[in-house]
């Protein structure tokens, strides 16, 4: 089956803003993507670009098989978008909107809207001016979510979402993977991209830095490890592949890199081990890497 | 009013942010009008440096409705009565226009866009955004007034004159500021709102020229005293200070009592309603979308409805009110075989009936009016691209062609039906008073104002397609343009070639003049051919936020 989303060194530039420079992204058939970086990085326009919003400079993009810019509306009839910042014509009903969205894609589940509705608790009688930004996000969502298509294209869409709105989001997006939908998911939120997400790509200043499973990426990574024994814990200082040692006598917290962990565990064999706790990483530590890296070197520059 | 103190709270703070805002805006618009009140002096002075010269200009101006109707009326002989008979119109309206526009981006706009709220819910009373905005913009007319009575005086024009003149530009104004404070009371969005005020500004200016163009004649042949519709008017009251004939100062009272009448119902209006709403509270609507709106043309007609109809009921309207002139214009002109002649000679010649050239003058002004129209709702592309609801569209299965031809379509029907309306309200009201001109050639005429609105459909399509971001302000110069070099080429002095670029130039002047299909067909061919070229360029730009 060929990739959903297959791009690689896209660039584009703004001016003189260079947005992507060189960015690759592949989102297999039927996997939900996560896409992740920090502001400006370039998440909205490669989505752009990926609809035929924005023209590509350099680079390939191909999505669903196609050329994003020239086949656009041939390829839109298999998507839906959900943008970041959600905005309705505002003598429009929430109900005329989604009717108005979906029908432009090509036709409405109505049964889906009507249990989509309920579930996002919209009222679709309201004018969109009236919305709050919640419910003006809920009216893409649903207008999105009610469409057969194949692909979702979601920019950070739950911001403005509470908790009970975000489980929801959450249900549904499952349901769509279930039956074989691929979803590529912009998002600030990384317990929503862990609970979601099978794979992401980490991308700034318009490059990607990180793609893969999120296994693969924690493997990639390091180990937080605990440990407390009955004795001072020595010896650890001189391991290979342990960082930022943290050394209070019996006790001892430390990162490790996550190939090396085999050996520190036989080191510690060594002693009479009280506790021992080792956390993977979270998705957050492993954005955190990247983007605090950019920052450091920002500052000592 | 009476409102707190602690009502008024922070506004200072806010006047020193509309400046702010402002500080491009409000000088461009006061630099023009100066630019404009200077030209015309001293166009003035070159063309007509004597007074016999002076004399017959006025005289043969002066007995053809048309040209009272677009230009307003003479109050004399001297240098500076023809300033003002060259200029003072525009400037009224210019004055308008700027006050109108200014008073709704300080008040609805900002409201609107939520830029009130956030500075409402720092230490800042009820009244201060109404308040802030009413000082601006009477400052900027103080000041509009004050830089032209400087320019004339500069020019070598009389004081009192002088005063006056810049006395009439800015009691205008202020009186359009209340107008336009309180259509932003009521209306809740700021297109509405500024919609309502410009028309209100166009009835006005038809208004004071069916006033004008009905006005008598003074028993020197030069001067006219506009007839009962211009008092009316607030453009025909600036009109009626008249600066540099015997100026009447006491008129200036009744813009400014208009101001404080409209003020008061203002702020009235915003004791009583909530933050955001209009007048008429939002109810609930249909909880699907009906077959008739689920497609792209659906969707611009959606968007374009309330200004079309709008827009249509008043140019049926404004042409009845022209048509029931038709015979009294006739009867004016028995017995004065000069005006006769004049006016057949202005009408090219055929040996039209008079009231067919005030027709046909007015059909020239439902044209401009109808290529407004097309600007305006065409240059919702922009606010639909700008406002990231064009994104939305153009992610679903509607391609960039499609999308802005739906909305070409609601542009060109709606100026067509405007057009119609006119025609047909012109000519049903004089057949209803007995005139003979008949509602199908009126139609007609109204028609074949269509191409050159067309035309300007493409020049915006064009300009949309290459600089989207310039859309706005390069749409409403094209229109400008082709106003002034068409319709006002003569009084500019300028020359045929420049005037043939405005497509106005190219409308046969139905139906005093004889038909000539040759320019329709060819505006229609370079409409095409525009909006095609803006098409093609559209289809390879990037969509801009
Ligand atoms: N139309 C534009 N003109 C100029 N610069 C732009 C334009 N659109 C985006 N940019 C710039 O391109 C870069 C990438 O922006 P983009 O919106 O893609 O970021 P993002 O990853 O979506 O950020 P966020 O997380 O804040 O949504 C930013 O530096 C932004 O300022
Ligand atoms: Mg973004």
């Amino acid at each position: 089956m060929t990739d959903a989303i297959a791009v690689s060194g896209l660039i584009k530039t703004f001016g003189t803003t260079r947005a992507l420079n060189g960015l690759d992204l592949t989102v297999r058939t039927g996997e939900v993507h996560g896409f992740l970086g920090p502001n400006g990085a370039g998440k909205t326009t490669t989505i752009r670009v990926l609809l035929g919003l924005l023209r590509a400079e350099a680079g390939q993009v191909r999505l669903l098989g196609g050329d994003p810019w020239r086949e656009a509306v041939r390829l839109h009839r298999r998507l839906a978008y959900v943008p970041g910042d959600v905005s309705l014509w505002p003598n429009l009903t929430g109900g005329e909107a989604v009717d108005l969205l979906g029908d432009l894609r090509g036709g409405l589940d109505g049964t889906r809207r009507a249990e989509l509705l309920e579930r996002f608790r919209l009222d679709p009688a309201k004018r969109c001016r009236t919305y709050s930004k919640g419910n003006r996000q809920k009216v893409a969502l649903v207008a999105a979510f009610a469409s057969e298509v194949e692909l979702f294209i979601l920019d950070e869409p739950t911001s403005g979402l509470d908790p009970l709105m975000e489980a929801a989001f959450q249900q549904t997006v499952r349901e769509v993977s279930a039956r074989g939908a691929t979803v590529l998911l912009s998002s600030h939120i990384f317990s929503e991209v862990e609970a979601l997400c099978s794979t992401v790509s980490i991308i700034r200043d318009g490059v990607t830095v990180e793609s893969g499973t999120l296994a693969g990426l924690r493997h990639l990574t390091r180990t937080s490890v605990t440990v407390e024994a009955v004795e001072p814990i020595i010896g650890l200082a001189a391991l290979p592949g342990v960082h930022d040692l943290l050394d209070e006598g019996a006790r001892a917290r430390f990162d490790v890199d996550s190939e090396r962990l085999p050996e520190v565990l036989r080191h510690l064999a060594g002693f009479e081990v009280r506790s021992l706790t080792s956390r993977p990483p979270t998705l957050e530590e492993l954005f955190m890497r990247h983007y605090g890296d950019a920052v450091m070197e920002e500052a000592s520059r | 009013m009476s409102a707190p103190a602690s009502a008024y709270a922070g506004t200072g703070r806010l006047i020193r942010l509309a400046l702010r805002r402002d500080r491009v805006q409000l000088p461009v618009w006061i630099v023009a009008a100066v630019v404009l009140a200077a030209a015309g002096a001293a166009a003035v002075a070159d063309e007509f440096p004597d007074e016999a010269g002076r004399v017959t200009a006025l005289r043969g101006a002066g007995s053809s409705p048309a040209v009272l109707l677009m230009r307003g009326t003479p109050v004399g002989t001297d240098l500076g009565a023809l300033v003002n008979f060259r200029n003072l119109i525009s400037l009224l309206v210019l004055a308008a226009l700027m006050s109108t526009f200014a008073m709704v981006r300080h008040t609805r706009q900002n409201e609107e866009t939520g830029r009130a709220e956030m500075v409402g819910a720092g230490s800042v009373g009820r009244h201060a955004g109404l308040t802030s905005a009413l000082v601006v913009v009477a400052g900027a007319d103080v000041l509009l007034g004050a830089a032209l009575a400087g320019t004339l005086l500069g020019a070598g024009m009389p004081l009192d004159g002088s005063l006056a003149f810049g006395a009439a530009c800015a009691a205008t104004g202020l009186a359009f500021a209340g107008a336009a404070a309180l259509t932003a009371q009521l209306f809740q969005s700021s297109r509405a709102a500024n919609a309502a005020a410009a028309t209100a500004v166009g009835v006005d200016f038809l208004v004071r020229g069916v006033g004008d163009a009905l006005g008598e004649r003074a028993a020197d042949g030069i001067r006219v005293i506009g007839a009962w519709p211009s008092w009316v008017s607030p453009i025909g009251w600036g009109t009626h200070v008249r600066p540099f004939g015997e100026e009447a100062w006491w008129v200036l009272a009744l813009p400014l009592a208009l101001l404080a009448a409209c003020t008061a119902a203002a702020f009235a209006l915003v004791d009583r309603r909530d933050f955001g709403a209009g007048l008429i509270p939002d109810r609930p609507g249909p909880e699907s979308g009906s077959r008739a709106l689920l497609s792209p043309i659906g969707l611009a007609w959606r968007l374009n409805r309330g200004a079309t109809l709008g827009w249509v009921a008043g140019g049926a309207l404004a042409g009845a009110g022209i048509g029931t002139l038709g015979p009294a214009v006739d009867e004016a002109a028995i017995g004065n075989t000069g005006v006769a002649d004049l006016l057949d000679q202005l009408a090219g010649g055929g040996g039209a009936p008079l009231v067919n050239t005030l027709y046909a003058a007015m059909m020239n002004v439902f044209g401009v009016l109808a290529a407004g129209f097309v600007v305006q709702a065409l240059l919702r592309l922009r606010s639909e691209e700008a406002g990231g609801h064009a994104e939305a569209v153009l992610a679903t299965a509607v391609g960039r062609v499609r999308w802005v031809i739906a909305h070409l379509a609601c542009a060109a029907g709606g100026a067509a039906a405007l057009l119609v309306a006119a025609g047909a309200g012109m000519g049903l009201a004089d057949a209803a008073v007995g005139g003979g001109t008949g509602v199908g050639p009126l139609v007609g005429a109204g028609l074949a104002q269509l191409p050159a609105a067309l035309a300007l459909a493409g020049f915006v399509v064009l300009v949309y397609g290459t600089l989207p971001r310039l859309t706005v302000p390069l749409a409403w110069a094209g229109l400008v343009a082709s106003i002034a070099f068409g319709l006002l080429g003569d009084v500019f002095g300028l020359p045929q070639a420049v005037r043939d670029l405005s497509p106005f130039s190219h409308v046969p002047a139905l139906p005093a003049a004889e038909m000539t299909a040759g320019p329709l067909v060819a505006l229609a061919a370079v409409a095409a051919a525009l909006a095609a070229a803006g098409l093609a360029l559209f289809r390879r730009r990037d969509l801009s936020l």
